[in-house]
């Protein structure tokens, strides 16, 4: 007699450790690709796992095994025309035709170890750079909030969710329906009782019977339960994501020639952790870009992050198309309008303080918040200084300098810390 | 007789059923000799987690585990293979794995192949017998998974990691080839282990001994070797011998060490393990369809699967990769049975015992008493090499062509067999590389030698990289010679030490 176990409910996951060790160990090249798959990402489109490559050397794990040279002699099937003595061309590539069962081993640094990120990992590992805390981390990578949602009856559930009306209407016309055969032949026979009681012959004897009758069918009347547990039904609620209001997200770019690479894919990441902190927040979310040298225009995500331009800096102008944008698209109470603004701080010196003034008066009063990063290694700037003091007055408003990923967060630090009261 | 079933959905209550059938035959009819049979149904995630941990219920953790896992669920989520519908663990009672969305006739072909072909096999055949003991390898691995985890908590997960990175880069040296191995026990491993590491610590000392005693008599005498003669197991001697490691990592270092002797018989009975399974579930399910328990659709789903394990691509076919080992070991050994029934007047010629004798018995001995190499010289029959249109080529880098030194005709027969079951010698397959000496009196380097046949050099990368890993081990000088047939030193690679990590 063999032993039969059912073991598909235990164990699940038991390789959960070894595959967090592999990442744990080739953490530098995991970085790497998500640092890469950020840069050629939409910032709308972060939320996915990532395929990672390795290259196949760094992580072989090396075994003594012979090498290309020697005599070897090798045994193949399926011989179609060769007899003892032939001598034939060596195949070209090395392990080619003699490979056998080696091939693996010889085809060093072929292929590259490829595999897929979960999505939880993808996140993690790009928090990691943003060092983020972990309760942030968490908020942000968890599952939309659901909000139970009514939705008809069911027949079971717990007792606090019995629905007291809908079980007495079900009782009620259970009864009614049981009842009803009964209560036709009880009808019947208190007719004929009448008739015989007007009757006046000498009858008393079927009068009793007629009486017992009549008294059973009363009493197989009053045994059908009042309420049976047939009857309950159960409110019943689904489980639906909780509805939120929409919200508008404007990516302002100084893209002037100082603007480098490195500077944007920075700002890149500023922009991905204000749009993943909305996307927890709200349904739907509107991305606008606004780029600016001299003047500005709004453009797409891909122009918005790839296309060079040169010349000096006002920012008022990106300021003041994203005021006419808002105006324009999203005047109604409906949106929620968060702005994120990413530059190297310079500016025409006599441009500065209308920028302070276009801010304070055209924009902070409808946005929910403001937050501007300066990507320098200098000085500050007069832009600096100038929303400097716009920051003492303007609760959401927040700037920061930034040297590495590492300096965003806090920037975002308010915005983290408002939302639970936000959910109320 | 009626058919067991006739749909294609597996119950519990069936898979009992096909068992107790599959059983009456392989164990009533044909007498198979097997360990109890424990079947466990589980899912493809299973499945991929129980590869990943090379196939045991229990395993210690390391990351090339996890490598494994993640490719293997990245080919299989995307298609391009199926899982293996089996695993099976050499271990008492056998337990052979069951997928839950195998349909009821790969159910039981896979317990027809597995829970008897495989485990009959474990159980009779000498390799197996000599060097595993089924009954103590999963208490054994608990221990090893208990044992490791702890030094994570108490040396840190990295220090265990590197550890472990170097004894599985010489895990296919940590094995004796020549000496019968002790059997494992668990509560034995347990009960001597604390004793052992003091004997251990004691042990090594020897090294150390450099206080001169009598020099004078030394003087004129050759310096006494150490080790005395060549070692082949690398992992014991570097269990045994190396001089810092801590007794917790000479412990580490055993239980790879013991893994991978488990294991070696695995590496030398392919053609033999595979093909004995194929050709009992083929037996067996046949057998099923005689007796009227199966019904023709069940043969034709099985006989399309067996089909496709037992096919042997030709080496035009740009699919090829080899021999394949279920082709190769089924079609010996039906060809063992048919030389028994019906023998030939060459079969006569070149099996005069094997012929018309009784084949249950010629396949039982053929299955005990062999492994690949020796399986093939012995058994592999003219027909068969017909039938394979086998041929070798030989590969002589000072000749500018590659030259067809044998085929399947009268003359090559021999030639074919001897190279092939060449072939499956895991000596002459792997380098012969053992421990050479140990500067016992100076720098404490230890030189390994790699002696080459055929001329075959080492690969020049991996040697390298693997010579680090044992430098990390010995933690002091290390060095490899590739040595020719002529004594001559062909190729060195040597590791200069920097107690690094392992001893900080």
């Amino acid at each position: 007699m063999s032993h039969i176990i059912d073991r598909r409910l235990n164990g699940k996951n038991k390789s959960a450790v070894n595959r967090e060790r592999f990442l744990r160990r080739f953490k530098a090249q995991i970085k790497e690709a998500v640092s890469r798959a950020v840069k050629g990402r939409s910032i709308t489109d972060i939320e996915s796992g990532e395929k990672v490559s390795i290259p196949v050397k760094d992580i072989s794990e090396p075994v003594f095994h012979h090498g290309q040279g020697g005599v070897r002699e090798q045994v193949h099937p399926g011989n179609e025309e060769f007899i003892r003595g032939d001598r034939i061309a060596r195949p070209q590539g090395g392990g080619g035709g003699g490979g056998g069962g080696k091939a693996s081993q010889d085809g060093e640094g072929e292929d590259d170890f490829v595999f897929e990120l979960s999505r939880e990992e993808f996140l993690n590992v790009f928090f990691d750079d943003l060092a983020l805390p972990n309760l942030i981390k968490t908020q942000l990578m968890g599952v939309e909030e659901l909000k139970p949602v009514r939705a008809g009856y069911t027949n079971d559930g717990t007792p606090a969710n019995i629905s007291i009306v809908r079980s007495l209407r079900g009782a009620l016309a259970r009864r009614v329906a049981m009842a009803a055969p009964t209560m036709a032949r009880l009808g019947e026979a208190e007719e004929e009782l009448d008739e015989l009681l007007e009757d006046d012959e000498d009858n008393t004897l079927e009068v009793r019977e007629k009486r017992k009758q009549i008294h059973s069918l009363r009493e197989k009347v009053s045994s059908i339960p009042w309420i049976d547990p047939f009857d309950l039904r159960y409110n019943n609620r689904v489980k639906q994501p909780k509805p939120t209001s929409q919200a508008v997200m404007f990516c302002i770019m100084d893209v002037s020639g100082s603007m480098d690479e490195q500077k944007k894919d920075m700002a890149k990441r500023f922009f991905i952790l204000l749009y993943l902190f909305l996307q927890r927040n709200y349904d739907k979310i509107e991305v606008v870009f606004i780029r600016h040298h001299t003047s500005a225009v709004e453009v797409n995500e891909h122009d918005f992050f790839h296309s060079r331009e040169s010349g000096g800096t006002v920012v008022s102008s990106a300021l003041n198309l994203m005021a006419d944008i808002v105006k324009k698209r999203y005047a109604g109470s409906e949106w929620n309008i968060y702005a994120a603004q990413a530059s190297d701080g310079d500016n025409w010196d006599s441009d500065s303080a209308n920028c302070g003034r276009i801010m304070e008066e055209n924009l902070l009063p409808y946005c929910q918040y403001f937050a501007y990063i300066e990507i320098t290694e200098g000085e500050p700037q007069n832009l600096w200084y100038e929303y400097l003091k716009v920051k003492e007055r303007q609760r959401h408003f927040a700037m920061q300098k930034i040297r590495n990923a590492s300096d965003i967060y806090p920037v975002f630090r308010e915005l983290f810390k408002r939302q639970p009261s936000n959910r109320g | 007789m009626t058919p067991i079933s006739t749909g294609s959905e597996w119950t519990f209550d069936l898979i009992d059923e096909y068992d107790r059938k599959i059983r009456e035959i392989a164990v009533g009819e044909y007498k198979l000799d097997a360990y109890p049979v424990q079947l466990e149904v589980i899912t493809a995630e299973q499945m991929m987690d129980a590869y990943s941990s090379v196939g045991m219920p229990v395993n210690y953790h390391h990351w090339s585990f996890g490598k494994h896992f993640v490719s293997t669920e990245k080919s299989y989520k995307r298609g391009q293979m199926g899982l293996a519908y089996e695993i099976v663990i050499n271990s008492n009672p056998c337990i052979a794995y069951l997928m839950e969305e195998n349909s009821m006739t790969m159910q039981a072909l896979v317990i027809a192949h597995a829970a008897y072909g495989h485990n009959s096999f474990f159980k009779g055949n000498y390799l197996f017998r000599a060097w595993t003991d089924a009954s103590a390898i999963v208490d054994y691995l608990v221990f090893a998974k208990a044992y490791i985890s702890k030094c994570e908590e108490r040396y840190g997960i990295d220090a265990v990691e590197e550890l472990l990175d170097s004894c599985h880069a010489l895990m296919n040296y940590g094995v004796d080839r020549y000496k019968r191995p002790q059997k494992l026990s668990m509560a034995k491993e347990q009960a001597r282990q604390e004793e052992r590491e003091q004997y251990l610590q004691m042990q090594v000392n020897d090294l150390w001994r450099t206080i001169p005693k009598r020099e004078k008599d030394d003087a004129n005498k050759a310096q006494p070797r150490f080790p005395a003669e060549p070692q082949e197991n690398l992992l014991y001697f570097i269990e045994k011998s190396a001089p810092l490691l801590e007794p917790w990592q000479r412990e580490v270092v055993r239980i790879v060490r013991k893994v991978a002797q488990y294991f070696y018989p695995q590496r030398q009975t392919q053609v033999m393990n595979e093909g004995w399974a194929t050709f009992w579930h083929y037996t067996i399910l046949n057998r099923l369809y005689d007796k009227g328990l199966v019904t023709d659709g069940f043969m034709m789903e099985f006989l399309q699967s067996h089909t496709n394990v037992v096919y042997q691509p030709p080496v035009t076919a740009r699919w090829y990769n080899g021999i394949n080992p279920y082709a190769l070991g089924f079609a010996m050994y039906q060809d063992i049975k048919r030389i028994c029934e019906a023998p030939t007047d060459e079969d006569r010629y070149w099996f005069p015992d094997l012929a018309g004798s009784n084949w249950r018995d010629s396949l039982e001995f053929a299955m005990k008493n062999f492994k690949d190499e020796s399986f093939i010289s012995q058994y592999l029959s003219p027909k068969l090499i017909r039938d394979f249109r086998f041929f070798a080529i030989r590969d002589d880098d000072e000749e500018d062509k590659l030259e067809v030194s044998a085929i399947h005709d009268e003359a090559g027969y021999r030639d074919i067999r001897a190279k092939l079951a060449e072939q499956y010698n895991l000596g002459s397959r792997e380098p012969n590389i053992q421990v050479w000496s140990v500067n016992v009196r100076g720098d404490r380097s230890l030189i390994l030698r790699h002696t080459m046949h055929n001329r075959r050099p080492l690969d020049e990368g991996s040697a390298q990289e693997v010579l680090k890993h044992v430098g990390r081990l010995w933690a002091f000088d290390v060095k490899l010679e590739s040595v020719d047939a002529d004594g001559v030193v062909r190729q060195s690679w040597e590791v200069k030490s920097t107690l690094d990590s392992l001893h900080a």
